[in-house]
């Protein structure tokens, strides 16, 4: 179990307060109330804060309307078939082809036998120790030996890592800066979709921040492509992929990775 | 360090004691049952054969019946023929398969006692063999699209025909993997080919609205197109050998526009048009008794007269699109008077009455001529009909659980295997529709299947790259092969059994053989 899912494992074991749902939908209805409470009466950072904050929630509520109406339009003109070649029995079926293209892209790739090992980052700028480690000095025995470090770029760390006692951390990646998901990139067709990471493959800088699972620039990493629905030569369903970091993630504040066809 | 296994607890170990001691048991025939009376009966005629034999039960497995048979019948040892014994209870006229033996099929299960004669029916199997494939003999490029539509020839399993969406028709050499003839004509994908049943013509639709026809064996165009139809050509159906007037071929395709038309060859001119249909044709059959089977995405099969263009029946049950159909006699129309001896007679005359003669020794089910048709629908059912006694269909195969794409009839007309979006191939009985088994190993769509000649195996393609082949009686994956790189849109089984070939979305056309 991650270490912060307590209150999950709480609900697990014990259920949910028997007013829950109540207390539920009495939040959701006052959410209204208390949104424009806060419109009106926030002042300083915080009203700035928050207009930001609504703002982003108005333009994606927008684009969401947008394309309900959208598709409750019907399309006078006749549905053109596909350019791609299909049999007869799927001439008049309408497909997901998204992730097909890029499977299919990504095989007519390996057929150009393109060089296998060509990363889209062969180099990056080394960061020394000094920058990546932050020496921790709390409590008298810690100062004396500064043996402790924490690390000041983001990582990241596997669902079922939990911390060491104090005692015997010798690195500490701070939660603020842990991630779960990257947004990816197909390199040929431009499409990015947010992928969950399965682990640190290569930290180009150092061994050590591999095991560490730091993510700078030019890391390959492994994402889960399952939902691509991808298929090898052999039928199987591909669910790992290595993906490389484009980004400075600390400077952006999300990792942004293009994938490795 | 290696961890070390704690020891089993007591538990366990009675366990594991028990388990081996119940493993030793193996279904065995009690051997004191005595004798039970046997009569055997032609499954295709309805007729007795000998008088009824007194059979030890311990001894009355599948093959010592077989052998029984065969000595009643007279044949010698070098035609003896294999056989598939069934057994039709009286109640409920429910047919039970002898798979094994006498005493697990019925005696165990209650149907029947040693007291009684038990009558059993009895079929040929093929008398040939065929191995499953199981490597790549050549993976051929040429064609600059995917590859839609693939078809051996009746006459041998050396050339195949392939229509892609480069706009063109290739014919290939299976036995050296070379391309034969490109046929070059259509100007837009080529959607459905069809040998003619001697071999001679291939017939090509396409996504340009035309047909054409073309000379298999030199690979030249037979005439311009046949243009007629105002959307594209779904699907393509051969007149049966033994009905065609002798020199005048026809040929039946179904298109977009919900029109069957039904064309003279050699005039190049249209015979009869067939419409009633409210929605694209999917697929069209010709039978042997010279009718025309249709589905069409409007729900209905209806069947045709194309003497003077009636409506027969329209068979009405589905609840969504009728996606595809099978006939029961479909391999022996297919191949004419090819049979698996590979002699053919010389004269026009004995090729009809050998064409007819196999027709009527596969749609004969007791004395009489009975074509069954399969339908399968986007409703995720398909429905068995016998058109020619009602126009109600006989059973409801359900069991699918996405659309059902593609269906098809064994050559001994004792299975139908249907394949469907949901990753599953599954098997039912071809006389009654019920289910049989289901076989599992693709993870994407199945998207066609092909029986091999003596009905044996079973080869399916699948949106997942592979091929598989599998073991229809025991329902168990044969081979799996791997190797197309890309979707398999199409595939078959060629009718001698030597080979399959297969094309798809990775534009070589591959052969596999044994």
């Amino acid at each position: 179990m991650p270490q912060n899912e307590y209150i999950e494992r709480w609900t697990k074991q014990h259920g949910k307060r028997l007013d829950h749902d109540e207390r539920v939908r009495k939040r959701q209805a006052r959410e209204s109330h208390k949104q424009s409470h806060n419109a009106q009466n926030l002042t300083g950072l915080r009203a700035k804060l928050y207009q930001q904050k609504r703002h982003k929630e108005k333009i994606q509520m927008k684009k969401r309307i947008k394309e309900q109406e959208e598709k409750n339009v019907k399309s006078s003109a006749p549905d053109e078939p596909s350019k791609t070649p299909l049999p007869q029995y799927l001439l008049d079926r309408s497909q997901a082809t998204n992730a097909k293209a890029l499977s299919s892209a990504i095989k007519d790739k390996r057929n150009e036998k393109a060089a296998k090992f060509a990363v889209p980052l062969p180099k990056v700028k080394g960061i020394s120790e000094e920058e990546m480690f932050k020496v921790v000095n709390t409590g008298k025995k810690t100062h004396q030996k500064s043996w402790k470090r924490m690390i000041t770029k983001p990582t990241f760390v596997g669902s079922d890592f939990t911390r060491r006692p104090v005692k015997y951390e010798r690195f500490i990646r701070p939660m603020g800066l842990r991630y779960k998901k990257a947004n990816v990139t197909h390199p040929e067709l431009g499409v990015t979709v947010q992928l969950p990471i399965l682990s640190v493959k290569k930290n180009p800088q150092n061994p050590l921040y591999t095991q560490l699972g730091v993510l700078t620039k030019g890391t390959i990493m492994e994402v889960n492509v399952s939902e691509l629905g991808l298929v090898t030569t052999s039928g199987k369903v591909v669910w790992g992929k290595w993906a490389q970091v484009t980004n400075v993630p600390e400077n952006d504040g999300c990792v942004n990775a293009v994938l490795l066809v | 360090m290696a961890t070390l296994l704690p020891p089993p607890s007591k538990r366990q170990r009675v366990a594991q004691a028990d388990k081996a001691r119940e493993q030793q048991e193996i279904d065995r025939i009690p051997s004191d049952l005595g004798s039970v009376r046997v009569q055997f009966f032609d499954q295709a005629t309805g007729n007795p054969t000998g008088p009824a034999v007194s059979v030890p039960v311990a001894d009355a497995n599948t093959k010592n019946l077989e052998t029984l048979l065969n000595t009643l019948q007279g044949n010698d040892d070098d035609d003896r023929v294999p056989y598939r014994f069934t057994h039709q209870s009286d109640k409920e006229g429910q047919t039970i398969d002898i798979l094994a033996d006498l005493y697990h099929s019925l005696l165990q299960p209650g149907i029947k006692t040693t007291e009684d004669t038990v009558s059993l029916y009895y079929t040929p199997q093929a008398v040939f063999r065929v191995k499953a494939v199981s490597r790549c003999a050549a993976s051929i490029a040429g064609h600059g699209e995917a590859i839609l539509a693939t078809s051996f020839s009746p006459v041998s399993s050396s050339t195949m025909v392939s229509g892609s969406g480069d706009s063109t028709a290739r014919v290939w050499d299976c036995d050296t993997g070379t391309p034969l003839h490109t046929l070059k004509g259509h100007t837009s994908w080529v959607l459905a080919v069809a040998y003619s049943p001697n071999g001679a013509m291939i017939a090509t639709g396409s996504m340009d609205n035309s047909v054409r026809l073309w000379d298999a064996k030199k690979g030249q165009a037979l005439g311009g197109p046949l243009k007629g139809h105002a959307k594209w050509i779904t699907s393509l159906a051969w007149e049966p050998y033994h009905i065609q007037e002798p020199g005048h071929p026809r040929l039946a395709s179904a298109s977009k526009d919900s029109t069957v038309r039904v064309w003279d060859v050699v005039s190049k001119r249209i015979d009869t048009v067939l419409t009633g249909h409210k929605g694209s044709v999917t697929c069209v059959r010709w039978g042997g008794t010279g009718l025309i089977y249709t589905a069409s995405h409007d729900k209905t099969i209806k069947i045709w007269n194309p003497k003077d263009g009636t409506l027969v029946q329209t068979l009405s049950a589905h609840a969504h699109r009728v996606n595809h159909l099978a006939l029961s006699t479909d391999f022996a129309l297919r191949t004419a008077y090819h049979d698996h001896t590979g002699k053919v007679p010389t004269d026009d005359k004995a090729k009809v009455a050998a064409a007819r003669k196999r027709f009527e020794q596969a749609a004969t089910v007791n004395g009489t001529i009975v074509e069954r048709l399969v339908s399968a629908s986007d409703d995720f059912t398909m429905y068995l009909w016998e058109p020619s006694s009602s126009n109600k269909p006989v059973a409801r195969l359900l069991g699918h659980q996405k659309e059902v794409n593609y269906v098809t009839f064994s050559p001994d007309m004792a299975y139908i295997a249907s394949a469907g979006f949901d990753n599953h191939v599954k098997i039912w009985n071809g006389r009654d529709g019920k289910f049989i088994t289901t076989l599992r190993g693709h993870v994407g769509a199945v998207y066609q299947c092909c029986f091999s000649a003596d009905s044996r195996m079973l080869v399916s393609s699948s949106k997942d790259t592979t091929l598989k082949v599998w073991d229809v009686r025991t329902g168990k994956l044969a081979m799996d092969l791997p190797g197309h790189k890309d979707e398999v849109f199409a595939v078959d089984w060629s009718p001698d059994g030597q080979k399959v070939g297969s094309g798809g979305k990775d534009k070589a056309i591959r052969i596999w053989r044994n």
